[in-house]
């Protein structure tokens, strides 16, 4: 109370910090609390009292790079893990610039797990190879076994799903996306056991093999709890009203094909079915859809939050009248075939639109003009100014657009532009694009991620530098003119976790300049640069604690073709395959 | 290094800013200067979009992708690489499984191509298509149903229908009734038609006596 008792902060005790004034089980009940891996990671580096009760409390593991740390030693520091988030190759080998069996491959990890945590739950995998012996040993080791969910891996095929399905009796989730698998048969589905019914999450939209629609018609009417179904495109329009009528509660649904093949009562018996949906806040899939059959959806998309259209090339017309029946959007994907008049709809329809997504229907047409152009993207930022997150592909951009984009929407996290052309300049003054991202980042204050296209110069790297404090994600393509640029980037980003480069003009000046970054970031690719295999040496030498992996193409001069960087507390990979060189 | 370096300030020339439709590498003074890429120049192939039709990953080696020399430092090439594009690696940057889906679509929504339909035939295993744009008349249409599913249909008669052939054909048409054959004028048929189905006479029977 009497203010001269009180201690000047510079001489507080320091002793009494260090030790924690909580019982152990009172902090590690706070603690069980904490979701985050971000918050925990801070968390355990408070004082060895909160490490010991984090890692005591942990229960979900996420590893961005499953090279940065070994199996092993995840297994030593947790040992109450129940689910596990892993990634595995470089984000562009989803675009072939990775070999085949590069590695990541699950099976290490499964066996350390199998002795470690026998009651794990959750299996999320991005970018791993996965093997069918691999699948069948999951299936076999872990008997509380709940969740499953492969994207974008390889290396597996139908099979592989058979085991999960007969062996894991208390499955709820089965997501299977855009993987690299052999699709050898439906016969999958068929291998869930006659009493097996605690499915939440099935997902199989992209495989194409077809599967018994008696077998899932009996599935789905057993999973009383089933809130996701993603079907594929073999599951026709009149089987897809069987089963909506045994799932009327479902949260996310992605239909099969949309083609025309009813009769005008199937026709109304699908329309009611959909309106049955009550609680539908996810609709993907609709392959082949067209004005004929997509007047079925609209009673159903009245709560509509996120609406996947970038499996159907619809066009504007019937864009246009299922956009008004979905004013709650707050996700959109579509394909570019809606055109600019399509997303000016998006503009009047969704204005609490956050997200949107517009693929290229045809990304290797030359010379035909059609896709969307910068008034597409002014016209939806002018009506939805919630606008976070946007990839935007397309064949002409302007500088003043983006400037008119971000002023409309300041508050994008997410960026990513991609004008097809490479190296294109501003169509309507020749000039380079650097403009338009310095708007972006000089604008978005909390731009988290940026992808850049279209003619760049130094300066665009300047810019970014310079303002995007808060960039974690940056991807460049044929873009800069010198190691400046890279340079810049590498300086001023103070938060860039992962950065990386194709086709760029950055050499051995501009990866050096990153020495004091690198440890502080999960991984740097550069591909068809200029660097080489004597600056990479260089790199690695300075920073034992990196990985720095080079693949060369055939040629052997002294080009690092393909460089990848990244910390880890494991050491040098011991799969690498001989492609791969550790230097 | 160095090499390379010398070679980049060479480079420094109206070459660089020609505007071009061509490929890069297709000059032979950019052979010859360009450094490991002119080796990819001659040994590789372009990539054909057809070539992807899977969505398994497959490596560079199998695609012999043509590879462009990356752009010279202290320089970027202004031209417009148009057929470049369908020949970069990974470039635009989309997700085979995505391009897939658009390359499986174009036959169909491309009705320059012709008008195809379905056609089942009770008791076959399989359905068939036809391309309803190349047959100007009922009679033609008729005859290569009858070669396509080795059947015989008959002649048609506005009051007996197919009456005393072993197989009536029947159509969906754009309300989703089911129609025989014959009773409107080609020009409507064609355009409501919307998949075909061969019934047995003996069937097709309630239609005809309508």
């Amino acid at each position: 109370m009497n203010p001269t008792l009180k201690k000047p902060r510079e001489s507080v005790d320091l002793s009494e910090l260090t030790q924690s004034t909580f019982p152990d089980e009172v902090l590690e009940k706070v603690l069980s609390l904490v979701q985050s891996h971000k918050d925990r990671n801070s968390a355990s580096l408070v004082c060895k009292d909160w490490y010991n009760a984090e890692r005591w409390t942990r229960t979900k593991l996420f590893i961005g790079n499953c090279y940065s740390v070994s199996p092993e030693i995840v297994a030593r520091r947790f040992p109450k893990i129940k689910s596990v988030t892993l990634k595995g190759k470089p984000r562009f080998s989803d675009f072939n610039l990775v070999p085949e069996n590069w590695g990541a491959d699950i099976q290490a990890w499964l066996d350390v797990f199998a002795k470690v945590y026998p009651f794990l739950e959750e299996l999320r995998l991005k970018r791993m190879a996965v093997s069918d012996e691999s699948l069948e040993f999951l299936a076999k080791s872990f008997h509380g076994f709940k969740v499953l969910s492969l994207l974008s891996c390889d290396g597996f095929s139908t099979d592989g799903i058979s085991s999960i399905a007969a062996h894991c009796k208390s499955l709820t989730e089965l997501d299977i996306q855009e993987n690299g698998m052999d699709d050898i048969s439906g016969s999958w589905l068929s291998c869930f056991p006659d009493d097996f019914a605690s499915l939440e999450v099935l997902n199989f939209a992209s495989l194409n093999s077809e599967i018994s629609i008696d077998a899932l018609e009996r599935l789905v009417s057993r999973c009383k709890s089933l809130r996701v179904l993603k079907v594929n495109k073999n599951v026709t329009l009149s089987q897809l009203q069987r089963l909506l009528v045994r799932a009327p509660q479902l949260i996310e649904l992605g239909t099969g094909c949309f083609l025309p093949d009813l009769t005008s009562r199937q026709y109304a018996e699908l329309e009611s079915a959909f309106s049955n949906c009550k609680n539908l806040h996810t609709i993907s899939g609709l392959w082949e859809a067209t004005y004929r059959y997509l007047p079925v959806l609209y009673a159903a998309c009245a709560s509509l939050t996120f609406l996947n259209l970038s499996y159907a090339t619809i066009r504007s017309g019937e864009f246009l009248k299922l956009l008004a029946h979905c004013p709650s959007l707050r996700r959109l994907w579509v394909f570019d075939t809606v055109k600019d008049e399509g997303l000016e709809a998006v503009g009047t329809s969704c204005p609490l639109l956050e997200e949107l997504r517009v693929f290229p229907a045809d990304p290797f047409e030359e010379d035909i003009v059609h896709g969307v152009t910068e008034s597409g993207f002014v016209a939806v930022s002018a009506g939805c100014p919630k606008l976070q997150y946007v990839l935007y592909f397309c064949r002409q951009m302007t500088n003043a657009a983006v400037a008119t984009i971000v002023r409309n929407c300041p508050d994008f996290t997410h960026f990513r532009l991609c004008i097809m052309n490479p190296g294109q300049p501003d169509y309507m003054t020749n000039e380079p694009m650097d403009e338009a991202f310095g708007a972006v980042v000089k604008t978005c204050k909390k731009l988290q991620r940026l992808s850049v296209s279209g003619l760049l110069t130094d300066l665009t790297f300047e810019y970014i530098g310079r303002y995007a404090k808060n960039l974690e994600t940056l991807s460049v393509a044929f873009a800069g003119r010198s190691d400046w640029g890279m340079q810049c980037v590498l300086e001023g980003c103070s938060k860039l976790r992962k950065l990386e480069i194709r086709d760029c003009p950055f050499g051995n000046a501009a990866l050096l300049s990153g020495l004091e970054k690198y440890e502080s970031m999960r991984c740097l690719w550069m591909s068809a640069c200029s660097v080489t295999m004597n600056g990479c040496r260089l790199l690695a030498q300075e920073r034992p604690r990196l990985n720095v992996e080079v693949i060369k193409d055939e040629n052997s001069d002294d080009s690092a073709d393909k460089l990848y960087v990244y910390r880890s507390v494991a050491g040098p990979r011991r799969d690498a395959p001989p492609f791969v060189v550790t230097l | 290094m160095e090499r390379r370096r010398a070679i980049y300030e060479k480079d420094l020339n109206l070459e660089a800013t020609e505007l071009r439709l061509g490929l890069p590498g297709l000059d032979e003074s950019e052979k010859q200067s360009s450094t490991s890429n002119s080796a990819k120049n001659s040994k590789k192939r372009p990539l054909s979009e057809m070539d992807d039709n899977n969505s398994s990953c497959v490596t560079e080696n199998e695609q012999q992708e043509y590879a462009p020399p990356a752009p010279k430092s202290g320089f970027n090439k202004i031209f417009f690489f148009n057929n470049f594009r369908a020949q970069v690696v990974g470039w635009p940057p989309v997700r085979s499984y995505r391009k897939n889906i658009v390359q499986a679509k174009k036959p169909e929504s491309d009705t320059s191509l012709g008008m195809y339909l379905k056609v089942s035939m009770d008791g076959a295993p399989y359905l068939r298509k036809i391309d309803l744009k190349i047959y100007k008349s009922y009679p033609e249409l008729l005859k290569a149903l009858q070669n396509m599913f080795k059947c015989t249909i008959g002649v048609y008669s506005e009051r007996e229908g197919y009456n005393g052939s072993d197989y009536a054909p029947t159509y969906e048409d754009k309300d989703g009734d089911w129609m025989l054959v014959g009773d409107v004028p080609w020009e409507m048929f064609i355009n409501s038609c919307r998949r075909l189905r061969i019934m047995k006479g003996s069937e097709a029977k309630g239609l005809a006596c309508l």
